[in-house]
C-alpha cells in the first residue's frame, strides 16, 4: 500500500502541490488526472523522491520512503517518464537492463528478462535488441521506456503519460496489454494522464487534481455520477459527449 | 637535406616526449577538475577564468616564465628536501605545455557534461543510479565526443607550441626552426614545420579514430588505434630510458644562444672536447641569453661561450665602462668566480661587439663615418635591432652619450636585420661586428668615437661542476684560447649564413686546421 500524507511542494514563488493525502491499495491502479500545471507529475516524482517534498511524507507498506537512500528506493519503483529519456548511447537491450544490472542480477537472468519484456511491449527481441534509441519511432521508444520501468520486477510502478506519443490504434493495443500485464503481475501503479478516456479505461480509481490540490478521488463510475465540483463535472462531460456521438451513429 | 633528415629521429622523439607526456598530464588534471567543477557550480566561473588567463599568456612567454619559476621552486625544494629541479630543458617546457593543454580539455569537459539533456539526468536518477553511476554511465559517455574534441584541440596546440620550447633548452622540432631561421637554412625550417604539422595531423586523427571506434563500438578499430597510441607512448618511454641509460658516462652539456656564431662555437667546443678529452657531449641549442647564463650557474649547462661586455652589462648590471680593456676582463673573471663560481676558461681571441651599421653607399652619401655624426639626421631615420637590443644597457648609454634619438625603432630577428638595412627598409641596424653578412651586404660599421660600447670579448664559461668534476675538459678547452681572430670568425659565420654550410661542418674544418 502506498500512502501519501499531507504532501506539499512549494517553490520560492509558487506552490505546486498543496496538502495532498491519498492511499493506493496493493494491486490497485490509481489515475492522477488533471490539466497541465495541476501538480500531478510533481506528486508522482515525490513518491520516488525525484522531487523531495517540502512537507508531508510518503509511506510504502508502512515505511517512510526517507528511510532508504534515494537510489535504493528508485531501483525498486519502476518509473516511466513522459519524455521517455532513453539513454542514446545504449542499445534497446542495455536501456531495459539498466536497473536489473544496478541491482546486480546475473547476465543470463538480465538477458532473459529483457527479451520477455520486449515481447511484452510487442518489440521482437531479435529485431530490436541491438538497435539504438535514435533508430526507433516515437511509439517504439515509449514502449522501450515502459519495458525499462518494469524491468527490475518492481511491485510499484509510476507512469507519467506513458502512451502520450502513440497513434490511437497502437495506444489502444498497448493500453489493453498494459492493463493485462498489470493485473497478471499484481502491480500497484500510479498513472498520470490528462486523457479522460485513458483514465476511465485503465483506472481502478481516479484522483482529480486542480491547481495543486486534490479535488476528488473515486471510481470512474463515482466520478461520472457524482462529480464533486464543476472542475470534475467539466472533465467528465467530454467522454460523455463522445459516447453520445458514437451512440447516435449506432442507433440511426 | 640528408643532413637535416638525419636529425629527425632525435628531434621527433624529443618532441614526442614533450607532447605525449604534457597531454597525458593535462588530461589527467583537466578531466577530473572539469567533473569536479560541474559538481560545484560556484567554482565553475573562477576555475575556467584561471585556465583562460593561462591560455592568454603568449606561449613563448609562458615557456620562458617557467625557467625562473622552476628555479625558484627548486631553491625551495633544495633547502627543504635537498632535491634540486632542473630549471632549463625538459622540465620547464613540460610544465608550460601541460598548463597550456588544460583549458581546451577543461572547458570541453564542463560544457560536455553541462550539455547532457536534463531529461536524461532525471532518467538516470529514476532508474536508480547513484551520483557516481550517473557520471560514469550517462554523463561521461554522452559528453565524451565533446571532451575528445577538447583533447584534439589541445593536441594540435601542444604540438605547435612545443616547437617554442627550444629557447628554454628543451630539444624539439623547434630546433630545426630556430637554428634554420638563424642560419638562413630554409630546408631546416621547412623540415621542422612539415614534421610538426604532420605529427599534429597524425595525433589528431588517431584520437578522432579512437573516439569514433569507442562510440560505434568497433572493437577491431578500437584495438588498432589503441595499439597505435600505445606504440607512440612505448617509443617515448624507450627514448626516455635511452636518454638515461644510453650514456652512463658523464656527458658535457654545451649551450648556444640563438645566432650563427654561437652554433659554430658550440660545435668547436664539442669537437675539441671529443678529440682532446674524449668525453661525450650534448648540445642544447638556441637558448635565450639570460637562460643560458642561469643554466650554467645552476649546472644544467656545463659550457657556453658568452661575451664579457654582455656579462658586464646584463649580469653585473654596470653602466659605467672603464676605458681599460684589461680591467673589464679581469673584473668579469673575478665577479663570475666569486659571485657564481663560474670559471672563465679564457678568451677565444676575437671580439664581437655591438656596432651601428649602415648601408655603405648610404653612409658615404650622407658623409657619416662615426656615431657622433648621426644625431642631426637620426630624427628622420629608423633603427632596426635584435629582440634584446633596445632593452639593453648598451643602447641606453649610446643614446645618452651621443644624444641620439631615432625617429623610430624596430625590433626584428637578428638574422633579418642585415637584409633589412641592405634593402633600405631600415636606415641603421645594431649589427654584430663579427657577422659575415656585414661584408656580404656591403654594410659599413660606424666608429664608436666616444668609446661607449663595451668590448665584447668572446669567453668560454664553465659551470662550477664542470671545473670540479672534469678538469681534463677544461684543460682541453684551454687549447682554444686565442685561437680564433675576428677575421676567422667572420669567415666562418659567412660560410654558414651565405654559403649554407652547416655549423658542424665549418667547425670541423676549423679544428682540422688548428695547430696543436
Amino acid at each position: 500500500m502506498i500512502e501519501l500524507v499531507s504532501l506539499c511542494k512549494r517553490y520560492d514563488h509558487a506552490t505546486a502541490v498543496e496538502n495532498l493525502s491519498l492511499q493506493v491499495q496493493h494491486g490497485e491502479l490509481l489515475i492522477l488526472l488533471g490539466g497541465s500545471g495541476s501538480g500531478k507529475t510533481t506528486t508522482l516524482k515525490m513518491i520516488n523522491r525525484l522531487i523531495e517534498p517540502s512537507a508531508g511524507r510518503v509511506e510504502i507498506d508502512g515505511r517512510d520512503t526517507r528511510e532508504f537512500p534515494g537510489h535504493e528506493l528508485r531501483r525498486h519503483i519502476g518509473y516511466c517518464f513522459q519524455q521517455v529519456g532513453l539513454f542514446p548511447h545504449m542499445s534497446v537491450a542495455e536501456n531495459v537492463a539498466v536497473t536489473p544490472e544496478l541491482l546486480g542480477w546475473d547476465a543470463e537472468r538480465v538477458a532473459q528478462r529483457v527479451d520477455d519484456l520486449l515481447e511484452l511491449v510487442e518489440l521482437e527481441p531479435p529485431t530490436f535488441r541491438d538497435r539504438r534509441p535514435d533508430q526507433l519511432s516515437g511509439g517504439q521508444q515509449q514502449r522501450v521506456g515502459l519495458a525499462r520501468a518494469f524491468a527490475a520486477e518492481p511491485e510499484v510502478v509510476l507512469l507519467d503519460e506513458p502512451f502520450g506519443a502513440l497513434d490511437p490504434l497502437t495506444r489502444d493495443r498497448l493500453q489493453r496489454s498494459f492493463h493485462h500485464i498489470r493485473r497478471e503481475l499484481g502491480l500497484t501503479a500510479i498513472f498520470v494522464t490528462h486523457d479522460m478516456i485513458e483514465a476511465l479505461l485503465l483506472g481502478d480509481r481516479i484522483a482529480v487534481m486542480h491547481e495543486g490540490r486534490l479535488v476528488q478521488v473515486g471510481t470512474p463510475g463515482e466520478l461520472l455520477r457524482r462529480p464533486a465540483d464543476d472542475t470534475v463535472r467539466e472533465l467528465m462531460t467530454m467522454p460523455r459527449r463522445h459516447a453520445e456521438v458514437v451512440d447516435r451513429f449506432l442507433s440511426d | 637535406m640528408a643532413e637535416q633528415l638525419a636529425l629527425l629521429p632525435g628531434y621527433l622523439t624529443a618532441h614526442l616526449q614533450l607532447v605525449l607526456v604534457s597531454l597525458l598530464l593535462g588530461t589527467a588534471v583537466s578531466i577530473p577538475l572539469g567533473i569536479f567543477v560541474t559538481r560545484r557550480k560556484s567554482l565553475e566561473a573562477s576555475v575556467l577564468g584561471i585556465a583562460s588567463v593561462i591560455q592568454t599568456i603568449p606561449s613563448l612567454a609562458l615557456l620562458a616564465i617557467m625557467v625562473p619559476a622552476l628555479a625558484a621552486v627548486s631553491a625551495v625544494t633544495a633547502s627543504a628536501f635537498g632535491v634540486e629541479l632542473r630549471s632549463i630543458g625538459y622540465a620547464p617546457a613540460l610544465v608550460a605545455l601541460s598548463l597550456y593543454s588544460i583549458l581546451p580539455i577543461l572547458r570541453n569537459t564542463v560544457t560536455g557534461i553541462a550539455g547532457v539533456d536534463a531529461s536524461l539526468i532525471e532518467a538516470a536518477l529514476g532508474v536508480g543510479m547513484t551520483d557516481r553511476q550517473r557520471l560514469l554511465r550517462v554523463e561521461l559517455p554522452l559528453a565524451m565526443p565533446v571532451i575528445v574534441a577538447g583533447v584534439r584541440t589541445a593536441t594540435v596546440w601542444v604540438v605547435g607550441t612545443a616547437t617554442l620550447s627550444t629557447p628554454v633548452g628543451a630539444t624539439s622540432l623547434g630546433n630545426y626552426i630556430f637554428s634554420g631561421l638563424q642560419t638562413r637554412n630554409t630546408t631546416a625550417v621547412l623540415v621542422g614545420c612539415i614534421a610538426a604539422a604532420g605529427l599534429a595531423i597524425v595525433l589528431d586523427q588517431l584520437i578522432r579514430a579512437l573516439e569514433a571506434a569507442a562510440r560505434r563500438r568497433r572493437r577491431s578499430w578500437l584495438v588498432a588505434t589503441l595499439a597505435a597510441i600505445a606504440a607512440l607512448y612505448a617509443v617515448t618511454a624507450a627514448s626516455f630510458a635511452w636518454d638515461r641509460l644510453g650514456s652512463p658516462e658523464r656527458s658535457v652539456t654545451i649551450g648556444s644562444k640563438t645566432f650563427t656564431e654561437q652554433y659554430i662555437l658550440s660545435e668547436i667546443l664539442a669537437g675539441r672536447i671529443a678529440s682532446h678529452a674524449g668525453a661525450p657531449t650534448r648540445a642544447v641549442q638556441s637558448l635565450g641569453s639570460t637562460v643560458a647564463f642561469d643554466a650554467l650557474r645552476s649546472g644544467d649547462l656545463d659550457l657556453y661561450v658568452d661575451y664579457d661586455g654582455t656579462i658586464w652589462a646584463t649580469i653585473m648590471k654596470r653602466d659605467r665602462l672603464p676605458s681599460d680593456r684589461a680591467e673589464v676582463t679581469e673584473a668579469v673573471r673575478r665577479f663570475l668566480q666569486d659571485e657564481h663560481g663560474v670559471t672563465v676558461i679564457g678568451s677565444l681571441g676575437f671580439e664581437n661587439t655591438y656596432a651601428l651599421g649602415m648601408r655603405a653607399a648610404r653612409a658615404r652619401a650622407l658623409g657619416i663615418e662615426r656615431i657622433g655624426q648621426l644625431p642631426p639626421v637620426a630624427a628622420n631615420m629608423e633603427i632596426g635591432g635584435d629582440y634584446e637590443f633596445f632593452q639593453r644597457a648598451e643602447w641606453a648609454s649610446i643614446q645618452s652619450a651621443y644624444g641620439l634619438a631615432f625617429g623610430s625603432e624596430r625590433s626584428m630577428d637578428s638574422s633579418l636585420m642585415y637584409q633589412a638595412v641592405a634593402r633600405g627598409e631600415v636606415d641603421v641596424i645594431s649589427a654584430f661586428s663579427t657577422d659575415g653578412r656585414i661584408a656580404a651586404f656591403d654594410i659599413t660599421l660606424l666608429e664608436d668615437d666616444r668609446g661607449v660600447i663595451p668590448p665584447y670579448a668572446a669567453i668560454i664559461l664553465a659551470s662550477p661542476k664542470l671545473a670540479e668534476e672534469m678538469p681534463a675538459v677544461v684543460a682541453a678547452l684551454e687549447g682554444l684560447v686565442g685561437s680564433i681572430d675576428a677575421n676567422a670568425m667572420r669567415r666562418m659565420n659567412l660560410a654558414v649564413d651565405r654559403d649554407h654550410r652547416s655549423p658542424a661542418h665549418v667547425a670541423r674544418e676549423f679544428l682540422h686546421g688548428l695547430q696543436d
